[in-house]
């Protein structure tokens, strides 16, 4: 008898230890960690199953295989509070660990993992600041010459002295997107030439929010310069938001209108080359800039001229000679020097040993 | 040869047929194709739009919860609409500005934290790198290369000096990229072709299996 008794013993399993759950930190709440130690039979369990205790009622809120020791509950609501307790299970055997004191999920204002990110924002906030207040009080900014930039003046000429329009695309992406933002600043200087020039200016966008504001930047530009008259509505017209048909009728608008500069500013994909090449076959001046790393080496070899990444964001400034955005551009570079500064001297102090500046990079 | 009899796959060869027809030069048939494509994908559209962005975001949490928050989003999407009304049109710049400000919000603290901090970390030297001598020596070319492009787009000095070689390293690190880039989406795109080329003589001509 003694013998069976600890024969059923040894072949018991045993449950989960030092249950522990808590509020998942640096979140938007609802969500409850619970961790434990593993049972020491381990390899022989089927899986672990995470019961939750609220009120009176016991619930199985999920399970995770052998050999995991954590399971995140993002069933919770805030402010109620749930014990959890952590069942072994090998087939139809189960042990249950003890149950965990009362726990609450909640929603935090502050991340503290990106506190970098903060310093970050911090740092390049106030040197753009700076600069743009040293422009302001009319400290003279040097920016070197951009040689695509510099052919937009010719671009917008050869248009004018051929008597045909100029075709600017701003992009796919949405108005959330940063060479989208950039790709409407240089529409609006753009704009401002053909009005200058009396040349028409036609803008087809596949994003309705992009188009609204595309349609703004034209108006605006055609005012500044005295000739709100010139601004034909029908010029910055919305296409589709499918992809390929928005292609096809651009390359529709490339062969019948004929325009003589195609410009292609903002967030470009797959029919970045489709447009590039039909706008090459149409004999225009073509000048493409763009964000999109793997859409560029399509625009170098189909465009004239091709402002790559960066130089798209230096644009606005560049074209305007605006004080507040040359100010921002010259922060933005200076903000570079910082960058490469920061890299030289993490790596030498992580060279001699101090290794722990790795982690300052690390973002949760 | 199994010609296809579905008049849908007949249907769909010849708008291929019509769209590779471009080629050539611009046609009635590239035409036809093209404004069936723009007005059938932007009806489509306005059906994705509805179920997938008004239905669930506006419409179901506003008139049938009765979230009366979502008024906000409402009232500030019927801006657009006052363009058509010439007094009111300047309306139509309060949705802009929300989601212009919004979207700078979002995105550079995102882009500081992807583009930035986490380059950072990938790109400095430790001395787990040099465990290997390939290893330690590619981490070097990376810092270097990166160093250099990053000077490559400083717009504040000319490129004269010792600004001219690290620009000349960095266009010569981005062109390698580019290359890389141009040959593994030309590949992306042959591809494309191909399942094209496949519809026609195998779905639609039957002459391949």
């Amino acid at each position: 008898m003694a013998f069976l008794s600890w024969l059923v013993f040894i072949l018991q399993i045993s449950p989960p230890t030092n249950v522990i759950a808590y509020d998942r930190p640096n979140d938007a709440g609802k969500a409850i960690i619970i961790r434990w130690q593993l049972s020491p039979q381990d390899t022989e369990l089927t899986r672990y199953e995470i019961l939750r205790i609220s009120a009176d009622t016991v619930q199985p809120v999920g399970s995770v295989p052998a050999g995991i020791d954590e399971f995140v509950d993002v069933t919770c609501n805030d402010g109620i509070q749930y014990r959890y307790q952590v069942v072994a299970v090998k087939d139809t055997e189960r042990a249950a660990s003890g149950i965990t004191p009362p726990v609450m999920s909640s929603a935090q204002w502050f991340n503290t993992g990106r506190i970098n990110v903060l310093i970050g924002v911090i740092l390049f906030s106030s040197i753009v600041l700076y600069f743009i207040r040293s422009a302001r009080r009319g400290k003279p900014l040097f920016i070197r010459r951009i040689a695509g930039l510099d052919a937009l003046e010719e671009a917008v000429g050869r248009a004018t002295e051929m008597g045909r329009p100029i075709l600017f695309i701003p992009g796919i992406a949405s108005v959330a997107n940063i060479g989208t933002i950039a790709g409407l600043n240089i529409l609006g200087e753009v704009a401002k030439k053909a009005a200058k020039y009396e040349t028409p200016l036609l803008v087809p966008n596949r994003d309705p929010v992009v188009y609204t504001v595309a349609r703004e930047v034209v108006r605006e530009a055609y005012t500044s310069v005295g000739r709100p008259d010139l601004f034909d509505p029908d010029n910055v017209y919305f296409v589709t938001q499918e992809q390929f048909g928005y292609a096809a009728a651009v390359c529709g608008t490339m062969v019948r209108e004929r325009p003589a500069t195609n410009l292609f500013f903002g967030m470009f994909w797959a029919e970045s080359l489709i447009l590039a090449e039909t706008g090459a076959t149409t004999g225009a001046i073509q000048i493409a800039g763009t964000d999109s790393v793997h859409q560029l080496p399509f625009f170098i070899p189909a465009c004239d001229y091709t402002i790559i990444g960066e130089e798209l964001y230096a644009a606005s400034a560049y074209l305007s000679r605006e004080p507040v955005l040359l100010g921002s551009l010259k922060g933005q570079d200076y903000g570079k020097l910082l960058i490469v500064s920061a890299l030289v001297i993490a790596s030498v102090l992580s060279l001699v040993g101090l290794t722990n500046i790795w982690k300052f990079f690390s973002v949760q | 040869m199994n010609v296809s009899l579905n008049p849908l796959v007949w249907f769909a060869a010849l708008l291929t047929l019509s769209i590779f027809s471009f080629l050539y030069r611009d046609n009635p048939f590239y035409r036809f194709a093209e404004h069936l494509f723009v007005g059938t994908s932007m009806g489509y559209w306005i059906a994705l739009t509805w179920h997938n962005a008004v239905k669930p975001n506006l419409w179901i949490p506003l008139v049938k919860e009765h979230n009366l928050l979502y008024i906000i989003p409402l009232i500030l999407g019927l801006f657009y609409f006052l363009r058509f009304v010439p007094r009111l049109n300047w309306f139509v710049r309060l949705p802009i500005a929300f989601s212009l400000g919004w979207a700078s919000g979002v995105a550079i603290p995102a882009v500081l934290q992807a583009s930035i901090i986490k380059q950072l970390q990938g790109t400095m030297l430790t001395p787990a790198m040099f465990n290997r001598w390939d290893t330690g020596l590619w981490s070097i070319v990376i810092l270097i290369g990166v160093i250099c492009t990053i000077l490559f787009f400083f717009f504040s000095a000319e490129r004269r000096g010792i600004m001219k070689p690290i620009a000349q390293i960095g266009i010569t690190f981005l062109m390698i990229g580019f290359g890389a880039s141009f040959g593994y989406t030309v590949m992306a795109r042959i591809s494309l072709l191909i399942g094209r080329m496949q519809f026609l003589l195998r779905d639609w001509l039957g002459i391949v299996q």
